[in-house]
């Protein structure tokens, strides 16, 4: 009885904000852009300096990563992408005039870009990052659009998004958007540099770096204040880690070279890009411009202190630390050292490295089970490995080394049970 | 140089193989330390032994130091001196979510096609004798069953010869044909199994899906035993493309999923 109280009260709330959303939000509110300018932009449409400032900006953003499905074309769509919502596959974005965006105005576009609607005036799913885009500038935006517009058509039919009731119905985003979206083009700070403000606006906006690395709520929505601050990325299971390079941030103590240098060749003194970052660095960051990367670095290296997490009240290294020294001797020492000092520019260190000592033992676990390469780039064409050790090491030899390292050298990270490790061993690697 | 001559110590050595002392360590510092004073690549490269090998240690650990594959894990397979081509498709398909194994598709994610080209090369380079496969013991008559169809196929049924499209030897042909010498039965009875479910794909031509899907539950396991309990060939090299003794069936190079030309 009492549930079905409490479920009431709930189903209340939401159309209460969703109301208010439609109220803030209803079509007809947008400022609508002069037929003039739209006119000029539409002839810009075909200017190949524009194309390229577009292919550049794309690259920034990472469009591709989305709107590529593994193994298929460019921009043709068909990547699913797993909420905790269901899945929403990402539509083909090249401009094929029935599957594509060929019918698209650069109106349309920017809509869906800035105010996250689609050209149907729907509204899109944020697993669109249009909560980061909308930051994005009108010009920028229509660099972007140029260039996909210049793409070759690729005729695929988009997916249906398989998700559960009230997602599947869309206006249910207006609650969403009331509580989580604030439209709006990014705007520069005048107490700060042009350097910082170019950084902060490719890191808020175009590099949507919070989507990932922001903690988000049952409702998936970003915490205002955890602003880069770290948090685990839905689904897919691997932990973002804090990008404050001040005290207590997940980044303490990274130059903005070593910010520089993981952006762009994959690995820096400090650490190493692995799982989903480095899908971005080889797609996106590798690709950008070493002013931007420094600005990048300018923007991350001002993030503000963040308060010392508590002390652990009594700080004792795991029962099984010896057995995790022994393994960590056999099998890791060699090339990450005997004090986790590591080789610098082949292999990362794990003392003081933010993946090891993170909040949750996800990055290490995971990485210790699935090894892998530091991703291929430009800066770093062949890089150096890491054998996978789930066939070789049981859950509670992984606990053991993972807490070995976690707890070791200047290291006080909380241990990992064996039974985290057997779920994690399970996880989809996407 | 000397700690990698150990092929047969190498699946958990890997990196525990390195001691911190060993020259290999320190040439590698040094081999770093050159590259960051700007001599270049070049010079590295020629004061690292072997680098690749070092490079590779993900693939090592499973497949050996120098890919020819362990003991005690009979569904991986050898990479040693299978054609260079034939490795780096492969190497493509699970880096495009064509051909499926978890671990091979999240190693290979993030390298370059250039990268794959010499990982492919590297490991069709390594030449190391072949180690006889423990094959279980099957029926005399399947065993007869297994050589008619690797020697000579069955073409009341459509299926022909393993030997001719991998090479009398069973060596492979270059440039993309792999041997089948010195795999395991595990490994050779899932990928046939594979094949016949759809579960491996080619990019074309696709005959072993039309080819397992002529074979009998019976025929695979016959093959894959017959296959692994050969004495190993004392020549590892994939015969020259110039050897092989017939063309392709038309099916064969027609349609790359294999059923519809």
């Amino acid at each position: 009885m009492k549930r079905w109280w409490r479920r009431g009260i709930l189903v209340f709330l939401l159309l209460g904000i969703a109301l208010l959303g439609w109220w803030l939000f209803a079509p007809g509110r947008v400022q609508q852009v002069p037929a003039a300018q739209r006119e000029a932009e539409a002839a810009k449409l075909r200017d190949p300096a524009l194309i390229a400032r577009g292919e550049y900006l794309a690259a920034v953003g990472d469009c591709a990563a989305c709107h590529t499905e593994r193994g298929g074309q460019r921009y043709a769509g068909g990547r699913v992408l797993a909420t905790p919502f269901g899945d929403v596959p990402a539509p083909n974005i090249t401009p094929d005039p029935e599957t594509g965006i060929g019918q698209w105005s650069f109106e349309d576009f920017w809509r869906a870009l800035h105010e996250g609607k689609g050209r149907g005036g729907e509204l899109l799913y944020p697993v669109f990052s249009y909560t980061s885009f909308t930051k994005v500038t009108r010009d920028d935006a229509l660099a972007i659009f140029a260039w996909l517009k210049s793409l070759p058509p690729v005729h695929q039919p988009d997916r249906e998004p398989g998700l559960a009731f009230p997602y599947s119905v869309r206006s249910s985003l207006l609650a969403w958007r009331a509580l989580y979206f604030k439209p709006g083009v990014y705007r520069p700070d005048p107490a700060r540099s042009p350097e910082w403000n170019r950084g902060a606006y490719l890191v808020q906006g175009l590099g949507h770096c919070n989507e990932c690395h922001t903690t988000r709520n049952a409702w998936g929505g970003m915490e205002p204040d955890r602003h880069l601050a770290g948090g685990t990325i839905p689904v897919q299971d691997w932990y973002a880690p804090d990008l404050g390079t001040q005290p207590g941030g997940g980044l303490a103590g990274w130059s903005g070279q070593d910010i520089v240098d993981l952006l762009k060749t994959g690995q820096s003194a400090r650490g190493v890009a692995f799982g989903p970052m480095a899908d971005v660095v080889r797609n996106s960051t590798q690709h950008m411009s070493d002013a931007d990367l420094q600005a990048v670095a300018v923007y991350l290296q001002a993030l503000p202190a963040r308060a010392a997490a508590p002390a652990p009240a009594a700080f004792a290294q795991v029962a099984s630390h010896a057995q995790g020294g022994e393994l960590y001797a056999r099998q890791c020492a060699a090339c990450h050292g005997k004090q986790g000092e590591g080789v610098p520019g082949v292999y990362p260190p794990l003392d003081g490295n933010s993946s090891v000592t993170g909040p949750t033992a996800t990055n290490a676990v995971r990485s210790v089970l699935l090894g892998g390469f530091a991703p291929a780039t430009a800066g770093n064409p062949r890089p150096y490995s890491m054998p996978p050790f789930a066939q070789q090491l049981s859950d509670d030899e992984v606990a053991a080394v993972v807490n070995y390292i976690r707890q070791s050298w200047s290291n006080r990270a909380s241990a990992v049970w064996p039974a985290e490790v057997g779920r994690l061993r399970h996880t989809p690697v996407d | 140089m000397a700690r990698f001559g150990r092929p047969a110590r190498a699946r958990v050595t890997t990196m525990a193989a390195m001691n911190p002392s060993s020259p290999l360590r320190w040439l590698l510092r040094a081999g770093v330390a050159l590259l960051a004073s700007g001599a270049g690549a070049a010079a590295a490269a020629t004061d690292v032994p072997d680098p690749m090998q070092q490079r590779v240690a993900a693939c090592a650990s499973c497949h050996g130091a120098r890919g020819e594959g362990l003991p005690g894990d009979a569904k991986v397979p050898r990479l040693a001196g299978k054609p260079a081509a034939y490795l780096q498709q492969q190497l493509a398909s699970f880096q495009s979510g064509r051909r499926h194994h978890a671990a091979m598709e999240y190693v290979v994610r993030q390298l370059s096609p250039d990268y794959l080209r010499q990982i492919a090369e590297y490991f069709a380079a390594q030449q190391v004798p072949y180690r006889r496969q423990a094959a279980p013991a099957v029926s005399a008559a399947a065993m007869q069953r297994g050589e008619q169809l690797v020697r000579h196929g069955d073409p009341s049924r459509g299926v022909p010869s393993c030997a001719s499209c991998h090479g009398d030897t069973l060596t492979g042909v270059e440039p993309m044909m792999p041997g089948l010498a010195g795999l395991s039965y595990a490994y050779i009875d899932a990928q046939l199994d594979a094949w016949r479910t759809h579960q491996r794909v080619a990019d074309g031509p696709g005959c072993m899906v039309v080819v397992a899907n002529r074979m009998t539950g019976g025929d695979v396991a016959a093959v894959a035993a017959w296959l692994a309990s050969q004495p190993p060939p004392a020549d590892m090299h994939p015969v020259p493309a110039s050897v092989q003794r017939e063309p392709l069936p038309g099916w064969c190079v027609l349609g790359n999923d294999g059923v519809n030309p």
